[in-house]
C-alpha cells in the first residue's frame, strides 16, 4: 500500500509496539475490579433495607442514564422519549416472567434480563429506522412524538399493558439455582449489581471501538465524518439501537425489582427524569452520568419525604446547571484537573476557601428561595390544611408577614452576599491557573 | 486508455433561478496536480461540491474514474475515492489531533461501524496515524484538543484528514489560505509531497502556489471555463488576463 | 351525515387554528433565533390560567388583553434573561433550557393553582347559540374563537408585510447577522419576537381556555402535538405550519366522531377475529379510540416518505 508519498521520514520506534503489555491490561481492568469490590461490599456498609431499596434503585438508573448517553453524551443525539426502550424491556420481561412461571421453563432468574436487552435492542431497530432518518432539533421532537404515540397506545392495547394498575409477576417464582430464589431484597441487590457492572463494562467497551469513536466525530462533525466515509445515519442508527438495548436491560431489572411494570414507565415523565440525570451528572464524561443517576435518585428518595413540590426544586436545578454548569457535575470536576495534574495543592486548598467562603452566602440565598416557595405552596394549594407549616424545623405560618419578610431578606441579600463573593473565588481561580501553567504542565 | 480520474460532463448548478455553474466540462487524468482558479463568486467552491457530492448537479455528469457518480451521496464518493479539505476549516473540534486523524483513517483500513473491536489494539490504525501525524508535522501536539489549536495548525491537520484515508483522488479548496509566506512554503511542500501519484485538484488565489504547483490549470469565470492549459500559456492567455490575472508588469 | 361533517369541519378548523395560533409563533422563534421552544404550550397554558385568574378578578374581557400582554412580557424577559445566557452553550443547552423551563412552569402552575381542573367559563355575554346547523346548536363562542383567530393572522400578516418592524423581522429570520450590521439591535428584536410569540401562544390559551379543560396537564398534553405540528409541516416553514395544523386539527376532529372498528371493516369482508394477545385488543380498536395518537401516526408517515416535513427545506 503506498503510502504518504515518497520521502516520508522514519517511523520512530515507538509505533513497533503493536499489542498492549500486560502491565497495560491490568492498569485497564484494575478500576473496574475496585468497582466490583465496591459493588460486592456496599451492603455490608449501607445495611438497613431502605438503604438497599436505594442502593437498588441506583444500580438500575445507572444503566439507563448510561444508556442515555449514549445517545446524548457520545452521538449528540438529544431524545425526549427514551423511556420508550426502558419501559418495553420492562413489559416484555414481565411477560416473559409469567410464561416461565406458567409455562414451568426451566430458566433462572438471573438470565431475564437479557430478554429486557433483546426488546430494547428489537425497538430501537424498528422506531431507529424512522427516528434517525433526522437529527438535532427535528430528532428531539420525533423522539418525544414516538414516546407519546407508545404511552398512548397503553390505553388501546390493555392486554399488553396491562391497562391502569400494569402487569406484575412474582420472581420468587422461576427456576431457583444454588437455593436463590430471589425473594430477599439482597439477592436482588446482587443480581442488579451484576447486571450493572457488566453492562457499565459494555457500554465503556463500546466507546473503545471504531464505532465509538465514529459516535464521537458524528457528533461532533456529521459532514466532516462524510467526508472521511461515515454515513452519519448509519452511525446514528446503530447508536439507537444499541441505546435501547441497554435501556431495555435497566427496564428488564426494574421489572425484577418491582415485580410490577405499567404505562408510566413508558412515558414522558420517564424520559425526563433519566435526561435529567444524565445532563445533571454531565454528559461530557462517562462518569458523569453514574454521578447523576446515584444523585438524582438520592434526591428524588430524600426530597420526597421533605417536601410536596420536590420536582420543583428538581427542575430548578437542572435549570440552573443547564445556565451556569453545562457540563454537569462531571464537568465542573473535570475543570479542575489540569490543577491536579500540576499538583498545585496550594492553589488548591485556597481555591477550595474562597468555595467554602461564597457558599455560605449561597446557602443564606438557597434558605431563603426555600421559605418563598414553600409558603407560596402552603398559601395556594394546601391552604385547606392550613397556614402553619415547619420549614428547617422551625414553625411558621404561611399567612403572616414576618416570615415573608424574613424570606425576602435572606432571598436578595444572601443574593447580595454571594455577589460579592465572586470576584474573591475569580481572583483565587486565576491565581490557580497561573501556577499551573507556570508550572508547564497545562498546554 | 484509462479513464480520467475525473470528468465533468456540462456541468450545470442552479440555486433557484441563480445559475452559478453554467456548464462545466474537465478532463482531469490520473496522477495530474490541477489548479482551478478565477475571481470570488465564479463558483469554484460550488464546483468542489459538485464533485464531492456536498450538492447534486442540477445537470451534467461526474465520472470518478470511469464512473458515472452523479447525485451521489458524500460519504459513498469519499468511499470510491475521492477526498477533499474545505475553505473553512472543517474538523472535530473537540477531538484531540490525535483523534481527528485517527477517525480519518478508519473507514480506508476497512473497520466501518465495527463495535466489537477495541480500537487501541489495532496495530495498522496506530501506524497509519502516527505516519500522517509525522507528515503534517503535528505528531507533538497529537494530544491537544483540534479546536485550541493555532490557524495554520488547523489547516496542516484538515490537509491531515484529506490525505488519511489514502484517497487517490485529492481536492484541496484553498490549502494556504490565511498563511503568512513561511506557512504557505511549508504548506506547499506537504502538498507537493502527498499528491505525488496522486490525482490532486486545487483551488487557490496564491498565483505562486499555483504556478509552482500545478501541471495544468483551469480557469472558472462566472460559472464558466474560459481557459484549461499548462501554465505558460495561461499566463499569456489574454481572455484570463482580463478576467483574472491582470498584465504583466 | 351532512350535520356531522359540517360540524366537525367547524370544528376542526378551529382546531386547527388554535394550534397555528401556536405553531406560528414557534417557528418564528425557531426560523429567527433557531431554538425550537418546548415551553411554548406552557406560556399557552400560563395564558389559560392568567385569562382565568384575571377575569376573577376583572372580567373576562379586561383578561382577554391583560393576559396576553402579561405572559408575553414574562416570555420577553425569560428571553432577556435566561435564553439569551444559554446561547453561548450552544443548541442542546438552549433546547434544554427551554425544556426544564416547561417542567418548572408546569410545578408552579400545579403549586398554585392544584391539579385539578380550573372553573375557567365561556363568559355570559357569549353564551348563547350562534346559529343552528341542521339539529345541533353552534356556540358563539366558538365562532368568537374562530373570528378571533383570523383577525390576529390578519394583524400579523399586515405587520409582518408592511411595517418596518416587520420588515426587520422577515429579514432577521434568515439573515440575523446582515441585520445586525444595518445597525437594527437585533437582540431587542430576538426579544420583541420571543415575546410575541409566546403572548400569541397565550393568546390561544385565553380563549381555548374555557371551551376545553384549563388544568395543569394542558401543555403536557398539547405540547407533543404541537411538536409534531412543526416537524410535519418541516420546521421553519410558516406555511408548512399553516398546513400542518389545520390537516391535524380535521384529521382529529373527524376521527373522535368515527365509531368504525377494525373489527367493522376486516369482518366485514369475513376475516375472522383473533383469539387473544395484543392482535385482540386492535380487533375492537375503534377509530374514535385511536384518535389521540392519529398525530403521532402522521408524523411516523412523513418520516417515511417525506421526511423533511411537507413543506421544508432540506436539511444538509
Amino acid at each position: 500500500m503506498s503510502d504518504v508519498g515518497s520521502g516520508v521520514a522514519n517511523v520512530p520506534a515507538r509505533v513497533a509496539l503493536s499489542q498492549p503489555g500486560a502491565a497495560a491490561v491490568v492498569r485497564l481492568a484494575a478500576p473496574w475490579f475496585a468497582l466490583a469490590v465496591a459493588f460486592a461490599i456496599l451492603p455490608a456498609i449501607f445495611t438497613s433495607g431502605s438503604a438497599l431499596t436505594m442502593l437498588n434503585l441506583m444500580g438500575i438508573m445507572i444503566v439507563f442514564a448510561l444508556s442515555y448517553n449514549m445517545l446524548l453524551g457520545e452521538t449528540g443525539l438529544l431524545s425526549f422519549g427514551h423511556a420508550v426502550y426502558y419501559g418495553l424491556g420492562g413489559f416484555l420481561v414481565v411477560h416473559a416472567m409469567n410464561t416461565v412461571i406458567h409455562d414451568r421453563l426451566s430458566v433462572p432468574l438471573p438470565v431475564i434480563p437479557l430478554v429486557g436487552g433483546f426488546s430494547g435492542l428489537l425497538f430501537g431497530i424498528i422506531f431507529g429506522s424512522v427516528s434517525t432518518r433526522r437529527a438535532g432539533t427535528a430528532f428531539a421532537m420525533i423522539s418525544l412524538g414516538l414516546g407519546e404515540l407508545v404511552a398512548s397506545s397503553s390505553l388501546i392495547l390493555r392486554g399488553f399493558f396491562g391497562g391502569e394498575e400494569g402487569v406484575s409477576t412474582n420472581r420468587t417464582k422461576l427456576l431457583h439455582m444454588f437455593g436463590l430464589n430471589f425473594g430477599p431484597q439482597i439477592q436482588v441487590y446482587y443480581l442488579i449489581a451484576g447486571w450493572c457492572l457488566l453492562s457499565m463494562v459494555a457500554m465503556y467497551a463500546l466507546t473503545r471501538t471504531p464505532f465509538g469513536r465514529m459516535c464521537n466525530a458524528v457528533r461532533e462533525n456529521p459532514e466532516r465524518a462524510q467526508f472521511v466515509g461515515y454515513n452519519p445515519r448509519t452511525v446514528r442508527f446503530i447508536a439507537f439501537s444499541l441505546a435501547g438495548l441497554f435501556a431495555g436491560i435497566a427496564g428488564g431489572l426494574a421489572a425484577i425489582n418491582f415485580e410490577l411494570v405499567n404505562s408510566s414507565e413508558v412515558g414522558a415523565g420517564q424520559s425526563g427524569l433519566v435526561l435529567l440525570a444524565a445532563y445533571i451528572g454531565g454528559i461530557g464524561s462517562f462518569i458523569g452520568p453514574v454521578i447523576g443517576a446515584v444523585l438524582v435518585t438520592w434526591l428524588e428518595v430524600m426530597l420526597s419525604d421533605v417536601t410536596d413540590v420536590w420536582q420543583l426544586y428538581f427542575g430548578l436545578l437542572f435549570i440552573g446547571m443547564v445556565m451556569f454548569a453545562p457540563n454537569g457535575i462531571a464537568g465542573l470536576m473535570m475543570m479542575h484537573a489540569p490543577l491536579w495534574q500540576a499538583r498545585a495543592y496550594g492553589s488548591m486548598l485556597r481555591l477550595a476557601l474562597t468555595y467554602l467562603v461564597a457558599l455560605g452566602p449561597a446557602l443564606v440565598l438557597l434558605a431563603g428561595l426555600i421559605l418563598v416557595i414553600e409558603m407560596t405552596y402552603h398559601l395556594s394549594v394546601k391552604a385547606s390544611e392550613g397556614t402553619a407549616i415547619s420549614v428547617f424545623h422551625v414553625a411558621l405560618d404561611a399567612a403572616s408577614v414576618i416570615p415573608w419578610v424574613a424570606a425576602a431578606i435572606l432571598t436578595f441579600g444572601g443574593f447580595w452576599l454571594f455577589r460579592l463573593t465572586w470576584p474573591v473565588v475569580g481572583a483565587a481561580w486565576h491565581e490557580a491557573f497561573a501556577q499551573a501553567h507556570g508550572t508547564g504542565i497545562a498546554k | 486508455m484509462t479513464a480520467p480520474a475525473i470528468e465533468l460532463t456540462d456541468l450545470h448548478k442552479n440555486f433557484g433561478a441563480t445559475r452559478i455553474i453554467r456548464g462545466v466540462s474537465l478532463r482531469v487524468p490520473a496522477g495530474e496536480r490541477h489548479a482551478i482558479i478565477g475571481p470570488n463568486g465564479a463558483g469554484k467552491s460550488t464546483l468542489f461540491n459538485l464533485i464531492s457530492g456536498r450538492l447534486t448537479p442540477t445537470s451534467g455528469a461526474v465520472q470518478l474514474n470511469g464512473e458515472n457518480v452523479t447525485g451521489l451521496p458524500p460519504h459513498q464518493i469519499n468511499r470510491r475515492g475521492v477526498a477533499r479539505s474545505f475553505q473553512v476549516t472543517n474538523i472535530f473540534p473537540r477531538l484531540s489531533v490525535w483523534e481527528n486523524v485517527r477517525c480519518a483513517v478508519l473507514w480506508s483500513l476497512g473497520y466501518k461501524y465495527a463495535f466489537w473491536r477495541g480500537i487501541e489494539g489495532l496495530a495498522d490504525v496506530r501506524e497509519r496515524t502516527e505516519i500522517i501525524l509525522q507528515a503534517i508535522d503535528l505528531i507533538d501536539r497529537r494530544s491537544v484538543q483540534a479546536g485550541v489549536l493555532a490557524y495554520a495548525e488547523q489547516r496542516a491537520l484538515e490537509i491531515g484528514i484529506t490525505i488519511a484515508g489514502g484517497a487517490g483522488i485529492i481536492l484541496l479548496d484553498e490549502p494556504s489560505a490565511g498563511m503568512s509566506v513561511a506557512e504557505a512554503a511549508r504548506a506547499v511542500a506537504l502538498i507537493r509531497k502527498v499528491s505525488e501519484g496522486r490525482t490532486l485538484i486545487m483551488i487557490e488565489h496564491d498565483m505562486g502556489v499555483v504556478f509552482d504547483l500545478a501541471d495544468r490549470i483551469s480557469v472558472l469565470v462566472y460559472g464558466q471555463i474560459i481557459a484549461s492549459d499548462v501554465p505558460a500559456r495561461i499566463k499569456r492567455d489574454s481572455a484570463v488576463q482580463t478576467a483574472y490575472l491582470g498584465t504583466a508588469a | 351525515m351532512l350535520e356531522l361533517v359540517t360540524i366537525s369541519t367547524l370544528n376542526g378548523v378551529l382546531y386547527g387554528m388554535l394550534l397555528f395560533l401556536m405553531a406560528s409563533g414557534l417557528t418564528l422563534i425557531f426560523s429567527m433565533m433557531g431554538v425550537l421552544n418546548f415551553a411554548h404550550a406552557s406560556f399557552y397554558m400560563l395564558g389559560a390560567f392568567f385569562g382565568f385568574q384575571i377575569g376573577q378578578i376583572l372580567g373576562f374581557w379586561p383578561a382577554f388583553i391583560v393576559a396576553p400582554v402579561l405572559v408575553g412580557g414574562i416570555g420577553a424577559l425569560v428571553e432577556r434573561y435566561g435564553l439569551r445566557n444559554v446561547h453561548r452553550h450552544g443548541p442542546v443547552a438552549e433546547l434544554l433550557f427551554t425544556f426544564g423551563l416547561a417542567f418548572v412552569i408546569e410545578e408552579i402552575v400545579q403549586m398554585i393553582w392544584g391539579k385539578g381542573p380550573a372553573d375557567y367559563r365561556v363568559p355570559a355575554s357569549l353564551d348563547f347559540s350562534a346559529f343552528t346547523a341542521f339539529s345541533t346548536n353552534y356556540p358563539a363562542y366558538k365562532m368568537f374563537e374562530l373570528l378571533t383567530a383570523i383577525a390576529i393572522f390578519a394583524v400579523l400578516l399586515a405587520v409582518l408585510t408592511r411595517t418596518r418592524v416587520g420588515l426587520i423581522i422577515q429579514a432577521s429570520l434568515t439573515h440575523s447577522h446582515m441585520v445586525a450590521m444595518l445597525g437594527h439591535n437585533v437582540p431587542r428584536v430576538f426579544m420583541l419576537v420571543f415575546g410575541v410569540g409566546t403572548g400569541l401562544a397565550a393568546v390561544a390559551g385565553v380563549i381555548a381556555g374555557p371551551a376545553l379543560v384549563t388544568q395543569s396537564n394542558m401543555a403536557g398534553l398539547l405540547g407533543p402535538i404541537l411538536f409534531v405540528v412543526v416537524v410535519v409541516g418541516g420546521l421553519g416553514s410558516l406555511a408548512g405550519a399553516f398546513l400542518a395544523s389545520l390537516l391535524i386539527g380535521l384529521v382529529q376532529t373527524f376521527a373522535v366522531s368515527i365509531n368504525l372498528s377494525v373489527a367493522d371493516v376486516l369482518g366485514g369482508i369475513g376475516v375472522a377475529p383473533p383469539v387473544g394477545g395484543p392482535l385482540f385488543d386492535l380487533w375492537n380498536v375503534t377509530v374514535a379510540q385511536i384518535a389521540p395518537i392519529i398525530p403521532y401516526l402522521l408524523l411516523v408517515l412523513i418520516l417515511i416518505f417525506r421526511p423533511t416535513g411537507l413543506l421544508g427545506t432540506r436539511e444538509h
